[in-house]
Formats: C-alpha cells, structure tokens, sequence
C-alpha cells in the first residue's frame, strides 16, 4: 500500500534539517507554526527562530531585514495570508529589491477544507506569479517538499511555496531528483497529456491508469514549478499528443491552465481544457467533495480525456 | 539625517557593503533627495548623479532603489514598511554581533499603518536596544493636518507603554539631536530606543513653514531663489 503524508511534514522535516546544517538559515513564524510543521525548526534552531505573531506583513519585513544581512528566512504561514496579507510586503520589499526570502506557506488551495473559504486559498500562485523575480513551486508529494524545499534554499532570490494539509499518496522517494523549473514526466503516451501539480498529480495518475484501460495512452506532467514555466516540457505535449488537460487545485483564472495555454497559443497549435476551481469560493466541506464540485476528479479528467480524443 | 550620516554613523562610503556598518532606513522614502544629498556628498556616488533625480536610467530613483543607489540598505516607498526591516537588521546584527545599530526615520503619517505597531511589538519582544527608531513628527499628511487625518494622541506616552527608551527633542535643534544620540549608545539595556523629533515642515521658508502642499511639489524658479535666500541668512 502506498504511504501517504503530506507536503507540509515535509516541509517541516527538512527546514529544521536545513537549520541545522546551515546557520544563515532564519524562520519566522506568524502563531500557527505547529499546523505549518516548524516545531523541530524552533526546538533544534531556537535563536533563529522568530515568532512574531499574527502580523504576517510584520513578518515580510522582518525576513527582507535579515535577508539584507545575507540570511536566507523562510516566512511560514497559511497560504491564504501568505499570498494576500503579505502581497504587497513580498512586492515592495522582497521581490523588487530581489532578496532571498523564501515564503513557505501550507494549507494551500482547498485543503483546509472544514475551515471553510476564508482559509483555503485559490489564488495564491496567481498573484504569486504575477511578481517579478518571484519564483512558485507547489511539490506533490512529501518526497517532493522535502527535494523542493531544498533546492528553493540553494537558489538565491524570492520563492513562493506552496504545501497542503492533507496526507497525500507518495509518488516519489528519496532518490528522485527535482530541478526547479523543469517538471516530472511520470507518463509518456501519445493520446493526452495530462499536467497538474501538487495534489491533484496523483488524480492525474490515477485518471491516466483508467484511462489506459480504454486504449487511451495518456503523458502525466508533475508541473511542480509553475513559475518559471517549463516550457519545453508544455511542447513536447503539443508535439506528442496535440491535446492537454491540465488539472489544479486553484482558480482556474492566472492558474496552471492559464500558464499553459499561453504557451499553446503561442505555438499556434495543441488544444488545452482547463480543470480547477470554477472561480468561485469555497465553503466548509469534507476536501474531496470540494474538488467534485470544481470538477477536479479522476472521472472528469477521464470525461474530458475521451471528449478530446474522440 | 546630517547628524547621522556625517557624525553619528559608523559608515564607509568606499565600502557600502562593510559588514559592521551602521544602517539607516528611510522608511518615509518619499523625501530621499535629501538622502541623496548626503550620500553624494560622502562619496557614495559622483555627485553629478544628483542631477538625474528622477530622470531616466538615473540610480536615484523617485523613492529608494538599493539595487541602484550605493548606500541605500533598503528600497522604499511604500509606508509603513521600513520598520520591520529595520527589525530584521537588528536582529541579524544581535545575533551576528557585529554591534551594528540600526537608524529607522519614519514619519508621524506613517504611524496609521498598522504594520509599524505589529514592528513596535517585536521589537520590544526581542529586546533590540540596537534599533533606534527616529519619528519625524511634522503633524501633517497629504491630506491635511494629521489631526484631520488620523490623530496619535500622545505618542511618547504610548512608546513609554511599550517599554522603549524615549527621548523628545526639537528636530531642528542639531545639539539636541547628538546629545540623544550619544546617549542612545550609552544605555545598552534591551530597551528599543525612540527619538521623538518633533519637527516643523519647510522648516526655515516662510512660506513652506507648515503648509501642507509642499509634501510633493517643487518650488518654481523665483520660489527656490527665495527660499534659498531665507535659509542662508539663517546660517
């Protein structure tokens, strides 16, 4: 049976490991640090762990400071406050003096799902991209986070992370290696090509399997950094199987699908169907009746697969 | 800032990177021709720059770029902002014991932000006698009279409330502001330090002396030629 854990332990595991091997390593904490998974951060690294409370624009600062002073800070917060509350912090003060900042944030998407919409955030790797020097990654797996987290501290300058909160199935391992900017190919059919990140790569899998047993031979794309956009892979799509059905948790406005199209358009060629959430809030509800009601399933995925390669 | 920069500060213009330098954020960016002033005059940059203010390609960008001007530590603008960095230098400069200090100014407008009080907090929470917190207080905004606007109330009384070391002085008063300065540096005793300036804007023109639109405008030619009159009789 496969182990599932979610990206935010991974997230946790590496940061405090991270700490301990590097000393310019710094985390700021807006009061949910035990739910973003930084306790080992704060129990092993304690004089370069800063709680500032909830004051998540306090705590873009506070991390541009010392990133001034050749530290690299992880600001760790909820995706939803992460992305918005801090946005014009991370603009003005991070990315456009291109500090190397990293803003970790968990609960990303529709995960927290009981919390209802003011917590889950649809938005963020949106707007994220819309900054300049900002890169944004969403991992998809724990091995993922743990690899992604890592090469985020090696590379200088801002990026956005974005983890879940639910445990999620392993799709790699420890070996497996992840280059920001260059995405996972997991399936190579000709028919379809399916892309998603974060969460729903697992859907995609699971879609291309029933897919496979309708004749259908489906590409899956672990689209891990969404900024900068690994274009080459998006062409090899067009090229190989002309139809891409791209698949997120987050709005499907300036979202993945969007990024995708752009390239296809750019080509001139390839057709592209978007599946996310409908631009619309959410509500309190268990996480995956959330994604049906968006659509995003592995029935839907394999609707929409059939539909284009009728 | 003239305190600052030519007495006070322990700066290497040759070396604007120097990891033990003092740090001076202007946190109200809108009035950095003033620091460009100073930091041409100290050799951070030719002084010719001091003509493209604003201009095109220049380094001296119409508020703070530090990946453009040598000498800036942080890129300002945006109010409400340089506090928290501030913090952040102060912080590091404890841990690393550089024995840096760290000169925030920030303007009496700027106290509406929220984001300055959420910095206050944490600067007292991690004791940083490091940072010294400069309040220009003119009492105007762009709109009008920060009684108008958004009223304080007695700011020394809510900075004393939150433990912090604080000094009232006549902004315009140079001995003054070096005595507190000086004895800043004297009290290493966790407390945040907090030089409440209290200033008059247009300072030294009759006719900018606290009117409220001369927040962003240039003078025009004769304007200029009799503010500068008045200032240098003054001397």
């Amino acid at each position: 049976m496969t182990m599932k854990k979610a990206t935010r332990d991974g997230f946790g595991e590496v940061v405090a490991q991270l700490g301990l091997e590097n000393d310019k390593i710094y985390l700021i904490d807006a009061d949910i640090g035990k739910s973003c998974k930084t306790d080992a951060f704060k129990a092993q690294c304690a004089d370069r762990h800063i709680n500032v409370g909830i004051a998540e624009q306090n705590a873009a600062g506070v991390a541009a400071g010392l990133a001034t002073c050749d530290k690299i800070p992880f600001v760790v917060t909820y995706a939803a406050f992460g992305s918005m509350r801090m946005c014009e912090q991370i603009r003005q003060m991070i990315c456009y003096p291109n500090l190397n900042v990293k803003i970790a944030c968990s609960h990303g998407g529709v995960t927290p799902a009981n919390d209802g919409a003011t917590h889950q955030c649809i938005e963020d790797y949106g707007i994220m991209c819309t900054l300049p020097n900002m890169t944004v990654v969403m991992p998809a797996d724990y091995y993922a986070a743990k690899a992604l987290v890592k090469a985020s501290a090696e590379k200088y300058g801002p990026v956005y992370l974005r983890f879940t909160r639910d445990a999620v199935p392993c799709i790699y391992n420890e070996e497996t290696e992840f280059v920001i900017g260059k995405a996972i190919e997991l399936a190579n059919g000709e028919d379809v090509a399916i892309i998603a990140n974060g969460d729903t790569v697992c859907i995609a899998l699971e879609a291309a399997k029933m897919l496979e047993q309708q004749g259908i031979h489906a590409t899956v794309l672990d689209m891990h950094t969404v900024k900068p956009l690994d274009v080459d892979a998006v062409k090899t799509c067009i090229e190989r199987c002309g139809k891409i059905i791209t698949v997120e948790d987050h709005n499907i406005i300036n979202g993945l699908g969007y990024a995708v199209s752009a390239v296809v358009a750019q080509e001139g060629k390839g057709i592209v169907r978007i599946l996310g959430i409908q631009d619309q809030f959410g509500m309190s509800a268990p996480y995956e009746r959330l994604l049906a009601m968006n659509g995003i399933t592995k029935e839907n995925i394999v609707e929409t697969a059939m539909e284009l390669c009728k | 800032m003239a305190a600052l920069y030519f007495d006070h500060m322990n700066i290497d213009p040759a070396n604007p990177k120097w990891e033990k330098r003092d740090r001076l954020i202007l946190s109200k960016g809108h009035v950095c021709p003033i620091q460009y002033a100073a930091l041409g005059i100290l050799g951070y940059f030719e002084e010719e720059h001091l003509h493209t203010l604003r201009k095109e390609g220049s380094i001296l960008q119409g508020h703070p770029d530090m990946k453009k001007c040598p000498g800036i530590e942080i890129s300002t603008g945006s109010l409400g902002q340089g506090l928290s960095v501030g913090v952040g230098m102060a912080l590091a400069a404890k841990h690393d014991g550089t024995g840096s200090r760290v000169y925030v100014i920030v303007g009496d407008g700027e106290l509406d932000e929220g984001q300055i009080w959420e910095a206050l907090m944490t600067a007292g929470k991690y004791k940083l006698d490091n940072l010294i917190v400069i309040l220009d207080n003119n009492g105007l905004q762009v709109d009008g009279t920060q009684e108008e606007i958004m009223p304080h109330g007695d700011i020394t009384a809510k900075m004393q409330a939150f433990g912090f070391d604080v000094v009232d002085i006549d902004g315009h008063n140079m001995e003054e502001i070096v005595e507190a300065l000086d004895q800043f540096d004297a009290r290493k005793d966790g407390r945040v330090k907090f030089l409440h300036a209290h200033t008059v804007k247009g300072k030294g023109v009759s006719f900018m002396e606290n009117v409220v639109i001369w927040h962003g405008q240039a003078p025009n030619d004769a304007q200029y030629t009799q503010a500068m009159a008045e200032l240098e009789a003054a001397k």
